[in-house]
């Protein structure tokens, strides 16, 4: 047992020595491949936890919404609606909501704006809007209402919690008097209904019904809404896809220099080691630690530094892409969400091809007699 | 006599390795202890969720489109036209909702 | 006792195909212990061949070769009669390679890149024994050899004598009984032949067995060498007095 170890610990001293002989090289390759476990491994971390957010807002969500079309596009459903649908069997309650969203024109956000049951006048807001505008609580908004007359003065009453960024930055909170008139919202019509159902298991057949009574109606389900949040935070698809691509190029390319990289060199040590009495299998011992070295150490540097990046700082290299063009950005800390499962495919994937790529064109050359050397 | 018996390459790999090992775990627990509070931590978004009835992140508020993606329909992203180039970065995010494409 | 014994020893290569060729060709030899035994001949005569054949780098392709006065790891005690090595698993000899023979090469073959310290423990590492001892071993043998001032550089700065003091410390790593040497002065000049021989003369004098393969006079007529065979197209021509 200890001489096993400390056979381990020999060949895997000079596969060190060996790796400090090309200091830069490695040190780069290092460099490289960490960089590409960090990106990946970040994106990891993003998306599972804002997968959580996302189905922690959803668990609460709506079980069905349904929208209006007109001509194709999304339109306000008559509140007669609301009474008909409500009519249905299983339908345990139609709220009819009012939202919309709002340009706020001197800081180019786009406001979300929602209604809630407040004292007309008021507004909570959340803290990105709070930001935004650099109001606070008992300070006044001015918004610019649709009627082109007066603009409309409202009083903050609360500033969301920070805590809450995730969901509702950029929300203004309005009683239903002051929407209906920053809108010119036409009495009688709501953006859209929310329903809640007593079976979820018979919310598709609700929704045929409600198809067929109005062809207009465009029932949401919530499956569906999971299922989008799904399509756009599965690691298998959507943003995951585009940087795999990018990382199996790169280790293809790894895999590909070590494997054409034999040189001359490194096969006349190879030679020198098997007449100095290494075995074939010490050879191979050898070429694993070389590779492992490397891809070790890059598993681990990189999942720490995207878990630091991801968990303590925010994601901060993925805000430009998430922030595109708006103004409007959550400030958010995200809940740690690990998926080992996850993280096990990632350390197949990065430590075991390119232990392998190291090893396998050794192969060969480890298995020359011993007496090559000498006879060269 | 040389001194031959410095502190081994080796030696220091392994201690690398060995923190790296610890620091993963550490954060592991890490993860572990911050999810056991995520209930006060997430208590408010819950809340308003909740409240509010909302259906998505406030994540991509470049364009209304982009801003409820669960809320959206096949052609929401091309506001002006089936094949318009897209406008924001985050469009090419956030694909159409699953259901629809089909 | 004889430590090695060779009988009736052929190598082929090439076996089977028109490129066949007998590089060693019947040959029967006793090495005895403690003793310098100089192979002598032109190149191709079979010299490197037939030290392979009894370093256990290569097997024979027919012919018995015993070694005695050895003991590896894998027996339980000092095998008397001596093992006949032709037959044995590749692990076997390897084990049997590593602790009984030292080997010094033409070419040095020194790893560059890589400390003189280093390079001189290379044999050590795969048996799996304990570091501290082998790096104390080794320590002894630079200073023996004078190389200890550059323990920590890479090889390829140091002189060509400096090269063979090395290649010398790293067959003596593992403390092997019998050091075999091929073509050992054919890279230096008269000096430092002499200095080796001189290295020779202390290693005969610790009680190692030494086999030089060599067509070089400094080594051959040297007082040091107490036997010296000649060889020339794979058989031996005059296996020259037993001492």
């Amino acid at each position: 047992m200890n001489r096993t170890i400390e056979r381990h610990k020999n060949i895997l001293e000079f596969s060190l020595s060996s790796l400090l002989r090309r200091k830069t090289k490695n040190a780069s390759l290092l460099a490289i491949y960490t960089l590409i476990v960090f990106a990946i491994a970040s994106l990891l971390f993003f998306l599972s936890a804002m997968k959580r957010e996302a189905l922690l807002i959803l668990k609460d969500a709506p079980d069905m919404v349904v929208q209006r079309m007109e001509a194709g596009r999304q339109d306000l459903v008559p509140l007669s609606y609301a009474k008909e649908i409500a009519a249905l069997r299983g339908v345990r309650e139609v709220k009819p909501r009012l939202w919309g969203y709002y340009y706020d024109s001197p800081s180019g956000g786009n406001l979300t704006v929602m209604t809630a049951e407040m004292p007309a006048g008021f507004i909570k807001i959340g803290s990105g809007v709070s930001r935004l505008r650099r109001a606070t609580a008992a300070d006044v908004i001015v918004l610019q209402s649709y009627d082109n007359e007066v603009p409309l003065m409202l009083e903050i009453e609360e500033v969301l919690p920070y805590e809450s960024e995730l969901a509702a930055a950029d929300l203004v909170i309005m009683s239903e008097l002051d929407f209906r008139k920053l809108f010119k919202f036409p009495q009688g019509h709501a953006t859209d209904l929310a329903l809640t159902v007593a079976n979820p298991r018979e919310l598709s057949t609700l929704a045929g019904k409600i198809v067929d009574k109005f062809p207009d109606a465009r029932p949401i389900l919530k499956s569906e809404m999971l299922r989008t949040y799904d399509s756009i935070f599965d690691w298998r698809g959507g943003m995951m896809l585009v940087m795999m691509i990018a990382a199996v190029l790169s280790f293809i390319i790894f895999a590909w220099d070590r494997a054409t990289g034999l040189s001359a060199e490194e096969r006349k040590e190879i030679g020198i080691l098997k007449s100095i009495g290494w075995e074939t299998s010490d050879v191979l011992l050898l070429k694993f630690w070389e590779g492992a070295v490397i891809s070790l150490s890059a598993f681990f540097f990189g999942v720490i530094a995207a878990y630091v990046h991801v968990y303590f700082f925010s994601a901060p290299l993925f805000q430009p892409v998430l922030k595109g063009w708006s103004v409007l950005y959550p400030q958010f800390k995200l809940v740690p969400a690990v998926d080992t499962y996850q993280l096990g495919v990632l350390f197949f994937l990065t430590v075991a091809p390119y232990t392998f790529a190291t090893i396998i064109p050794c192969w060969r050359a480890a298995t020359i007699d011993p007496d090559a050397a000498m006879r060269s | 006599m040389i001194k031959t018996h410095r502190i081994r390459k080796s030696t220091v790999f392994l201690v690398l390795t060995i923190v790296n090992v610890m620091a993963f775990s550490l954060l592991m627990l890490h993860a572990r202890s911050v999810q056991g509070r995520a209930g006060e931590l997430l208590a408010s978004s819950s809340r308003i969720a909740r409240e509010l009835q909302l259906t998505d992140l406030c994540l991509f508020t470049e364009a209304r489109y982009t801003r409820h993606p669960a809320m959206g329909d096949v052609h929401a992203a091309f506001q002006d036209h089936p094949i318009a180039l897209e406008h924001f970065p985050s469009g090419s995010l956030v694909p159409a909702p699953l259901p629809l494409v089909r | 006792m004889n430590m090695i014994s060779l009988t009736n020893i052929s190598k082929s290569f090439h076996v089977g195909k028109a490129s066949q060729f007998v590089a060693v060709n019947d040959v029967s030899l006793d090495i005895e212990p403690g003793k310098v035994t100089i192979l002598k001949g032109p190149s191709g005569s079979g010299k490197t061949t037939l030290m392979t054949l009894i370093g256990c780098m290569a097997r024979p392709t027919s012919g018995r070769i015993v070694l005695s006065g050895m003991r590896a790891a894998w027996m339980a005690s000092e095998e008397p009669a001596g093992v006949e090595i032709t037959s044995l698993p590749e692990r076997f000899l390897n084990d049997i390679r590593r602790r009984t023979f030292g080997f010094v090469f033409q070419q040095f073959n020194l790893l560059k890149g890589i400390s003189v310290l280093e390079n001189v423990m290379l044999p050590a590492y795969p048996t799996g024994e304990d570091h501290r001892e082998f790096a104390k071993r080794a320590g002894v043998l630079l200073e023996q050899f004078s190389i200890a001032r550059h323990a920590s550089s890479p090889v390829e700065w140091l002189s060509g004598g400096e090269l063979q003091r090395v290649a010398i410390a790293r067959a003596l790593i593992n403390d092997p009984s019998v050091i075999i040497a091929d073509e050992p002065t054919a890279h230096l000049d008269t000096a430092l032949s002499r200095e080796f021989m001189t290295i020779v003369g202390t290693l005969k004098k610790a009680g190692k067995t030494i086999l030089i393969a060599s067509h070089d006079p400094i080594v051959f007529d040297s007082p040091l060498a107490d036997r010296v065979v000649e060889m020339r197209d794979g058989v031996i021509t005059s296996s020259g007095p037993k001492p």
